[in-house]
């Protein structure tokens, strides 16, 4: 076992373990809020934006850094949009106010 | 930054994604976990551009800088009826971002650290992100047009399914053409890579339109979380390609959120996942309207259901997707407060499929300021149609059809609510024209149903006028 392992496979463990996860965080999500769960994960799906501010990085501006910053701008409207609306909507979610004629 | 460093950090923010799924659990600690996701949003966008360090960090905050302006924008002005369109709309951002950062890679590897020339690995994962990406984009695109209802614009946006002769034979064609491409595309040099990459992303595009436009405005429920899920494991493709476990786990969270709301939605109109992705239901059931013989219906109006609805003990409202159509959640609002005063007990019973996404009647009811207590679950609230006095139907056809009870019917099997079980049914309703399943509904014609014939939003305000008296 000295060989170095194959990033694939660690990619792979990674893969499957949070499968696993989201699958037993998402199952617990109150059906009231599936709405706001879309939104999130939307939100939350934009970190591909790790991968456009890469491609926008380099020094040299080549074809792939505009490419790279068209998809900054595309997804951090996602970011925004998504975390901002999740939010707004949240908030909406309130319990009974206090009644005077309760029974 | 050392590269553990950064795995590092990138670790705390995949927390972070999780922390912020687990808040979704009650609308009590949302809101953290809503905060949670933007932190973890913060950490990987602040560590990366570190990595960037000296590089064009100023193009990177002016793109920015653009989106984050539009996304506010959309996000303060958007109309709650309208968040299957939002989200439909951002779900095509993701697909299109994806392709985009794919095309990228295979233009200039070394920017994300990726060997030069290709590994076949990246190559297979980079074919994989940029055709889930694509399908992506246009499947959503589609499914906004459906969702807005642009039908009228350009046809392929039409609400009712789209359907052709060899419609399902021609993906198949198509999926394995791209195949074929993509293969090419692993074996071929870096000089020659090009061709087969920018075909396969364009069979991937078509396939999105393609796979969406014979599912019908509906199922959209499915579509939407469908579309959701592939915006996941689209991000969990680049995160393969560009080795970073942060995207993979962000990605696996997002794609298994949408694969499980799929699964619930499809499980709600007990239908599997396969005929609603093949399309075109309602369309083809021609022979379901089989008994056409004379049906009588008793109808009252608004001003009869009110002091009905005011003399009962209990009254349960059924929202369906009328009721967002309408807009008439803030009329109903009022009606549920004057009810309330005259000391009756208001639920509302909500479907799984109700609306045009999951969870769709719960925010446009909390837009409205109706307390979440009040509002139940298909499976909590159904024992207690017995013992109701007035169920209200707003604008629900086939989730309170007792077809579905009935064995060999198209919808049979299908969990519904138990309106029919109340001791009085009221049923608000534009016309007597069929749900989307295109079956009759027996629950109208019952002796102890009233319809309301109307738009909700009218009908909903002369209840409160009635109720006013």
């Amino acid at each position: 076992m000295t060989e170095a392992i194959d990033p694939t496979v660690i990619n792979l463990t990674v893969f499957v373990l949070a499968v696993f996860v989201g699958y037993h965080v998402v199952w617990n999500v109150t059906p009231a809020l599936h709405t706001p769960l879309m939104s999130v994960t939307n939100a939350i799906s934009s970190v591909i934006m790790v991968g456009a501010i890469l491609a926008a990085g380099p020094v040299e501006i080549e074809f792939s850094s505009v490419l790279g910053a068209l998809a900054v701008g595309l997804v951090a409207i996602n970011t925004f949009g998504g975390f901002l609306v999740t939010q707004r909507m949240i908030e909406m979610f309130k319990r009974k106010a206090p009644r005077a004629k309760s029974e | 930054m050392s590269a553990n460093q950064v795995a590092l950090w990138y670790l705390v923010a995949s927390v972070f994604f999780i922390l912020a799924l687990k808040g979704l659990s009650s609308p009590l600690s949302a809101r953290r976990g809503n905060l949670f996701g933007i932190i973890g949003m913060t950490i990987a966008v602040l560590t990366t551009v570190a990595i960037v360090g000296k590089g064009r960090v100023e193009l990177i905050i002016g793109a920015g800088l653009v989106g984050a302006v539009i996304g506010s924008i959309v996000a303060r002005r958007v109309q709650m009826t309208q968040m299957p369109e939002l989200v439909a709309a951002m779900h095509s951002l993701v697909g299109m971002a994806a392709v985009l950062i794919a095309i990228a890679a295979v233009g200039n590897p070394a920017a994300f650290g990726i060997a030069v020339p290709m590994p076949t690995g990246n190559k297979l994962e980079l074919f994989i992100g940029t055709f889930v990406g694509a399908i992506t984009f246009s499947g959503s695109v589609i499914a906004f047009g459906k969702l807005a209802g642009l039908g009228k614009l350009f046809r392929l946006f039409s609400s009712a399914p789209v359907v052709f002769k060899g419609q399902h034979p021609l993906n198949l064609v198509l999926a394995i053409v791209m195949v074929g491409f993509g293969t090419w595309f692993f074996l071929a040099a870096p000089e020659s890579q090009w061709p087969p990459f920018i075909v396969m992303t364009a069979i991937a595009f078509v396939l999105g339109f393609l796979i969406i436009i014979p599912i019908g405005g509906a199922d959209m429920p499915v579509v939407i979380s469908m579309l959701n899920s592939y915006s996941g494991w689209a991000a969990a493709g680049i995160g393969f390609s560009l080795n970073n476990n942060m995207l993979i786990v962000a990605g696996s969270l997002v794609g298994s959120s949408g694969a499980i709301l799929s699964y619930i939605m499809c499980k709600a109109m007990n239908r599997s996942f396969i005929n609603v992705i093949l399309g075109g239901f309602g369309a083809a059931e021609g022979a379901a309207a089989e008994s056409t013989d004379q049906k009588t219906v008793r109808s009252g109006s608004a001003e009869d259901a009110s002091y009905i609805m005011g003399n009962a003990e209990t009254v349960v409202i059924v929202p369906g997707y009328g009721l967002a159509v309408a807009r008439a959640q803030h009329a109903v609002k009022e009606m549920v407060e004057m009810l309330q005063e005259k000391g009756v007990t208001v639920k509302f019973a909500i479907h799984p499929v109700a609306g045009r996404m999951p969870g769709h009647m719960n925010v446009l009811l909390a837009e409205a300021e109706i307390p979440y207590d009040i509002v139940y679950e298909m499976e909590d609230i159904n024992s207690e149609f017995a013992n109701t006095d007035v169920a209200l139907v707003l604008g629900a056809n086939d989730v309170v059809n007792p077809l579905a009870r009935k064995q060999g019917s198209p919808i049979y099997g299908m969990p519904i609510l138990d309106v029919d079980k109340a001791r009085t049914v009221m049923v608000v309703k534009r016309s007597m024209a069929a749900g989307y399943a295109g079956l009759d509904n027996d629950l109208f014609y019952m002796d102890k149903t009233m319809m309301v014939f109307g738009d909700a939003k009218k009908v909903v305000e002369d209840m409160v006028k009635g109720l006013a008296h």
